[in-house]
């Protein structure tokens, strides 16, 4: 980072994408007439993404070609690129893949078209509210819902007699057996994920982070209970070893080498120890996302893509057309088949591909997206995330006896973080 | 002739610079002109550019809000607990690695400059890890000590479960091993630059009066290469002190390991907040400027060292 110094480096940005303009990266139209859709989306390793462009491509009779860019897997690098070249207002992004927490964030900063009605009817049709509402900023739709994604408890069949309800009872079961074998896997690093799995946490405990853009919500009781569940397992003897570095694939990866009894995770889970550890994968075992107080139901963690059209785009009125092929029943089929993604509208998890993609446990995967708890919309999403991860990070320095400090640590953070003053 | 050229002209000769002088001169400048231009563009106006922003309130996510900020952003770095936190750290791992990596720099150059055989090889071994791409070496440090892929967890007398990103110590501890690693070399080679300036007849007459290999480099190796050792002090210094690759690969500021660079790429790039994050970065220009001027000034490093014809 030698130039980090000398400002954010826009210079070299405008250089680079002269150079990529130079090369023909940006050019609009090709020999054939059809005009080039630029899609920027995060790799997902099964080719669904490029299976349907090409699909989408071919029914577009010639209307458009769409050419697939590839973003990092990692949400918070794959944001990075994307600001970059929306903040330096780049044409060559027609089609946006979302994750569904940036949507107020590129709205706000005015980067996003707003769905035309029309489009905006078709694309949402069938779709989980929850879903719905990732895609929407102040009543306006951004993002034409993609796949949609959600966490289950997986655990140990042959360990465990009955899954646990709550977080408590899955602490004592694994305490009973030991670090040896009931392991407990998480996603607690220093990222975005400690953010999902922390506001999972508050939302099943009955709160909210944010009641509004720009305000703190935080009920003292339920951040309370949410605080004692991390800071209980942060200094359990049955965290997994790497608990303060864990990512969804360290949790997989823990899980799959066979000492844990119990993981939260994404649906992919099921597939990667299909394909990995089929020992482990034949006494796998699914079970709603765990509860923090036994009479409140869990608000699992939201994930997943909407697709939103570049406000900088040349080519609007086609990029709107290939996101909403993009984004249809045919297209969440293909990645819910080739990358274990699930679907986000509602209609479809009594499809067989759906059925064979989840066996038996697909109804589990439908209930759970549809009573999630999204992550909060605000523009200063980054912000709040940020605060959170600095506040509560890592969760062994949470007393689950005593919170009130972290609370009121987590409360003064978030309050600079919505009005977003300060470093974070 | 106006009296004022006259004077200039009356000058100049005073100082002894004739005509072909002049010319000299200014073909010097123009020769190194494009040079000077060139520089100018890429390193003064996105200087200068920060400077202007950390001044304005500005959030590329929140366009309608903006103006001029005075000297808010810098209040609000500056009164930040963050701040000052993460300067420790940068300081920490600079003085740290910079240190370790001298007294290794210096064996190695010692045995780079003394090898008798294989000479090139040794020298071209030795480079190697200087020429590997940080963010590469980074990824390869973090690998290797991750617990489920790693090979060190596997080695005797260390936990198979050591995390070690888990915790400040030992994440520190492979930040700077990974960074002495990378850049030791770099130090090695500047210090073998200075041991060849020494002349050998030196190392004779003293031997000849009896002083024996400790006296012959604390008296005569170490003094004649202060120069040497100060301008590789403060290149690595300046260096280190701006490091952000390996800290971004292996814990990206967590656990407490965050350098002002992390902390100016989050708030520049993940929260697109230029004024804060412009305010951090001209702040870590002064930081490196002050460090140079306690070089120079301080301990008396000459730039021009050993130029000839001076």
């Amino acid at each position: 980072m030698r130039r980090y110094v000398a400002g954010p480096g826009v210079g070299l940005g405008t250089a680079l994408c002269t150079l990529a303009l130079l090369a023909g990266c940006g050019g609009s139209d090709n020999g054939g007439g059809a005009t080039s859709l630029n899609w920027f989306v995060q790799i997902q390793p099964g080719g669904s993404f490029q299976e349907v462009a090409k699909r989408c491509s071919d029914e577009s009779n010639g209307r458009y070609q769409i050419e697939l860019e590839l973003l990092p897997t990692d949400a918070s690098q794959a944001r990075e690129q994307l600001v970059r070249r929306l903040g330096a207002e780049d044409s060559t992004i027609d089609v946006v893949g979302m994750d569904v927490v940036w949507t107020a964030e590129f709205a706000n900063a005015e980067w996003l078209r707003e769905f035309p009605e029309q489009e905006g009817r078709q694309v949402t049709k069938g779709v989980f509210d929850s879903v719905v509402d990732t895609a929407t900023f102040e009543n306006k739709l951004y993002g034409a819902p993609f796949n949609s994604n959600t966490q289950l408890l997986w655990y140990r069949t042959d360990e465990i007699k009955q899954a646990p309800t709550t977080w408590d009872e899955m602490i004592d079961e694994g305490e009973k057996i030991g670090p040896a074998g009931g392991l407990i896997q998480v996603q607690a690093n220093q990222y975005e994920g400690f953010t999902a799995w922390f506001n999972a946490l508050l939302e099943s405990a009955g709160g909210h982070i944010l009641s509004g853009p720009e305000t703190v919500d935080l009920p003292k009781g339920p951040t309370d209970e949410a605080l004692a569940v991390m800071g209980r397992l942060g200094n359990s003897p049955v965290a997994a070893p790497d608990i303060d570095t864990s990512t969804e694939d360290t949790a997989r990866l823990g899980f799959e080498a066979g000492d844990s009894a119990f993981m939260v995770n994404y649906t992919f889970a099921y597939a990667s120890a299909q394909a990995n550890a089929p020992d482990v994968a034949k006494n796998m075992g699914f079970a709603p996302y765990p509860r923090v107080v036994a009479n409140k139901p869990s608000r699992p963690p939201l994930g997943g893509f909407n697709l939103g059209v570049s406000a900088f785009s040349d080519h609007p009125e086609e990029a709107f057309d290939a996101a909403a092929c993009l984004s249809n029943p045919d297209s969440q089929l293909t990645a819910t088949e080739l990358d274990g993604l699930p679907p986000s509208n509602q209609t479809l998890y009594t499809d067989k591909v759906v059925r064979k993609a989840y066996p038996g446990f697909a109804d589990l995967v439908e209930s759970s997206i549809d009573t999630a708890g999204p992550r909060p919309a605000t523009a200063a999403y980054q912000d709040v995330s940020l605060a959170i991860q600095r506040s509560l990070h890592p969760p062994s320095s949470i007393d689950p006896d005593d919170v009130t400090s972290k609370y009121d640590e987590l409360r003064s953070d978030l309050e600079d973080a919505v009005k977003r003053e300060g470093l974070l | 002739m106006s009296v004022a050229t006259e004077r200039v002209r009356r000058f100049r000769l005073f100082r002894g610079e004739t005509e072909r002088g002049r010319e000299e001169r200014r073909l010097g400048w123009m020769l190194c002109a494009p040079a000077v231009i060139a520089m100018l563009a890429v390193t003064a106006y996105p200087i200068g550019y920060a400077i202007v922003l950390s001044f304005q309130d500005l959030d590329l996510r929140f366009p309608e809000e903006g103006g001029f900020a005075g000297l808010s952003n810098y209040g609000a770095v500056l009164s930040s607990e963050l701040w000052w936190q993460d300067l420790f750290n940068t300081a920490f791992v600079t003085v740290i690695t910079v240190a370790v990596e001298l007294v290794i720099g210096m064996a190695i150059a010692l045995v780079m400059y003394r090898a008798i055989f294989g000479r090139g090889a040794v020298r071209v071994g030795v480079l190697v890890p200087y020429g590997i791409v940080t963010v590469v070496a980074a990824f390869a440090w973090q690998f290797a000590f991750l617990p489920d892929v790693g090979f060190v967890n596997k080695l005797p007398l260390i936990a198979d479960d050591k995390a070690w990103f888990g915790d400040r110590f030992s994440a520190f501890a492979v930040i700077i091993m990974a960074e002495v690693w990378k850049t030791t070399p770099f130090i090695a080679l500047l210090l073998l630059a200075g041991l060849t300036t020494i002349d050998d007849g030196l190392y004779e007459a003293a031997r000849v009066d009896g002083a024996n290999a400790v006296q012959r480099f604390f008296r005569i190796t170490l003094p004649l290469m202060k120069p040497a050792i100060l301008v590789a002090l403060l290149f690595r210094t300046l260096d280190a002190f701006r490091v952000f690759d390996t800290i971004f690969i292996m814990t990206r500021g967590a656990q407490d390991t965050e350098s002002v660079s992390i902390l100016g790429f989050n708030q520049l790039i993940s929260r697109l907040n230029l004024g804060l994050g412009s305010a951090v970065s001209v702040l870590i220009f002064f930081s490196v400027l002050i460090i140079a001027f306690i070089f120079i000034r301080g301990f008396g490093v000459r730039m021009a060292e050993g130029r000839p014809g001076r």
